[in-house]
């Protein structure tokens, strides 16, 4: 039985690995149909963080909460509720696309996966290449199937990972629409980014981060690369 | 330095340092002279490598279950310890067997276990060492298998061995030398106590140093 | 659900395998390599050495069930796919026992190979009594991967993960190896005692009962961070 919930709580989290410190009491928080951005430059913690909201890490100090459940106690119905989107993709290359789907989709219970993969493939436009193994896939077509792998099993939190990384403008402006989708359908979505320009406009919350430490919280941001200036450029003098 | 670590040491040192008596004034075995008497040592070498090794195995048991750092600090010096012991007893074994029986090694159940066990040890400080991040509970599930593992190597030796043709080298006890034997058990547990205490105190400093890094990035 | 889960992750491996077929292959020439170099190197005047093959038939097979599941493992930290596997709400030890029949799998299809190529070279009677060579080949082979497997799947984030492998696993499989050479000999024997060839057989189980059971206990805490 999948657990549900409608907000994900994080509370003074840190993450050290021996003398690295990956983050530092990060505290936020994200209800149902938002879509909260994680924003910094490379080595902010951002990966870490996704990682830990994924239950694929267990924080150093702090705690994560999904509505009144506890990351070490729900262990696998809870990550039936999680989908996430990795830098890496997670795809095998040498299945087809609806292999993967179907694979991950019966992996995760989804009933007749086959179904729900071809449905999926539909959804991302990639019906016509369905049965071509994913390495024959450019950048931006396997970032479609690794999105609807990600969301086979219609999660309440939607993590990813810098997912416009390779798309031209048109996959991003669908990836985008997906993403609005998603939240009219009240998923939680976090999403990590450097990319300010398709953030803008996109993202309901903004946490900035830099060095592992959470520089500003900002709701509802517009002029988002005018304030993420500001907001890193502060911490620098600080 | 901790502070009981002076006299602790000092009582080790002496006790050490009166062992060679002891084991000169006790009896000379029948059939092997001189050379037996490097069984004072081997022994309780072998004793503590054995105790060592349990411990490493609960400490990392213990440590997969409550993922508490001071059982995985008391596992790796166990470890180190295991290792350490493991060499006297395989350097004193084989000098005793060339003089005794002619030979510098034979697949004997217990070396050859012994060996085996040291190998377990081995690894488990290469992997501490190498392994990279995470290498904490990679070791320790080395170790669990290692302890488990223990009477299943013991067997299989034993009965491989026994199958082959080979001369039987097991020592049997003399009770006649009793007081020697039994000052230098205490001895190497001294020793092992205090090594112990001292490698985990050393782990202890390392966490503390590490945490005093992470709070100066605050 | 956990059958499912490990039939399933089973299932998708050996399509991934059958596509390209680069492991089998891989493997399968390794080991006849193996067997090969150990030919060249112990025959004497056209003659092999007595007890010889079952010898070499288990350290090919130690050594390239090594190299398959470090290859395996390999093929699973691309695209990260071990993490997505373990996002999966399945029980983790699911996950590990399809990746293990999986393993064993591969193991048995390059001893179907070897087994012959081992008595054609080293003329050792192997096909005198087939199925205890069988259960011997399977009991030590599940015992051998059940090990390297867990820690293959541990070490896949680790550093110098290849050096390491071999470091952790021969060491603990040593009783496999044992019991699997001694059943081995002893059938190639002329009158092979059987009964001695149960003994091994019994060790092997018990060891492979007890090295499953603290696989499946430690994989879990094993596999979080």
């Amino acid at each position: 039985m999948t657990i549900d919930f409608d907000h994900v709580a994080v509370t003074g989290v840190s993450r050290h690995f021996g003398r690295r410190r990956a983050l530092s009491q990060i505290s936020f928080r994200a209800a149902r149909g938002t879509i909260l951005g994680l924003l910094g430059p490379n080595g902010a913690g951002k990966s870490t963080m996704l990682a830990l909201l994924a239950t694929l890490m267990r924080p150093s100090e702090g705690e994560i909460r999904y509505g009144g459940h506890a990351a070490r106690t729900a262990g696998a119905s809870l990550r039936g509720a999680i989908g996430i989107l990795g830098h890496d993709l997670f795809l095998y290359p040498e299945l087809t696309a609806r292999e993967n789907l179907t694979f991950f989709a019966g992996l995760h219970g989804v009933p007749s996966a086959g179904d729900a993969a071809a449905a999926a493939l539909r959804q991302s436009g990639l019906a016509e290449r369905a049965d071509d193994p994913v390495s024959s896939f450019s950048r931006g077509m396997r970032q479609r199937v690794a999105l609807e792998r990600a969301l086979i099993h219609h999660p309440r939190l939607v993590l990813l990972d810098e997912p416009f990384t390779g798309l031209d403008d048109s996959s991003a402006a669908a990836l985008v629409g997906r993403l609005k989708g998603l939240r009219a359908e009240g998923a939680i979505v976090v999403l990590a980014t450097h990319d300010l320009d398709l953030a803008e406009g996109l993202i309901d919350s903004a946490l900035f981060l830099r060095d592992g430490r959470m520089v500003e919280a900002v709701d509802r941001p517009d002029g988002l690369r005018a304030t993420y200036r500001a907001v890193m450029t502060r911490r620098a003098e600080a | 330095m901790p502070k009981w670590f002076m006299p602790f040491a000092a009582l080790t040192a002496v006790m050490f340092t009166a062992s060679p008596l002891l084991i000169a004034n006790a009896d000379y075995e029948s059939t092997m002279g001189l050379v037996q008497k490097v069984f004072y040592y081997y022994l309780p070498a072998a004793w503590v490598f054995l105790i060592s090794a349990i411990v490493c195995g609960v400490a990392s048991a213990r440590f997969l279950v409550s993922g508490s750092p001071r059982q995985d600090r008391l596992a790796y010096a166990a470890a180190e310890l295991t290792v350490l012991f493991g060499a006297i007893v395989l350097v004193t074994g084989p000098l005793w067997a060339r003089k005794a029986w002619g030979v510098w090694w034979q697949w004997d159940v217990r070396l050859t276990s012994s060996l085996m066990g040291w190998m377990v040890a081995w690894a488990y400080l290469l992997v501490r060492k190498y392994g990279g991040p995470g290498s904490d509970k990679l070791a320790a599930g080395l170790a669990l298998f290692g302890a488990a593992n223990v009477p299943f190597i013991y067997i299989s030796v034993n009965y491989w061995r026994t199958i082959h043709p080979a001369t039987s080298v097991v020592p049997t006890l003399p009770v006649d030398m009793g007081t020697a034997l039994w000052f230098c058990v205490a001895c190497f547990i001294l020793l092992f106590v205090l090594l112990l205490r001292l490698r985990v105190h050393l782990e202890e400093q390392r966490t503390k140093l590490d945490a005093l890094f992470l709070s100066l990035d605050e | 659900m956990f059958a499912r889960t490990a039939w399933l992750v089973l299932r998708k491996d050996l399509t991934v395998e059958v596509r390209s077929l680069e492991i089998a292959y891989t493997t399968l020439f390794f080991a006849v390599a193996c067997v090969l170099v150990f030919a060249f190197a112990l025959v004497k005047e056209g003659k092999a050495p007595e007890d010889g093959a079952a010898g070499i038939l288990w350290i090919a097979i130690a050594f390239a069930g090594t190299l398959a599941l470090g290859r395996t493992f390999e093929r699973e930290r691309q695209s990260e796919t071990l993490r997505a596997l373990l996002m999966a709400p399945a029980d983790r030890p699911a996950i590990y026992v399809g990746k293990l029949l999986g393993i064993v799998a591969l193991l048995c299809g390059t001893e179907i190979v070897l087994v012959p190529l081992v008595a054609f070279l080293f003329q050792a009677p192997l096909f005198r009594h087939p199925f205890w060579l069988a259960v011997v080949l399977v009991c030590g082979t599940v015992g051998f991967a059940t090990v390297g497997t867990l820690f293959s799947a541990m070490l896949v984030r680790a550093r110098s993960r290849d050096v390491l492998l071999p470091v952790l696993l021969y060491p603990i499989t040593v009783p496999v190896i044992i019991a699997g050479v001694r059943a081995t000999a002893t059938l190639l024997e002329p009158d092979a005692e059987l009964a001695l060839v149960r003994f091994w057989v019994a060790l092997l189980l018990a060891l492979d009962v007890v090295f499953l059971t603290l696989a499946l206990w430690t994989f879990e805490p094993l596999m979080t961070d």
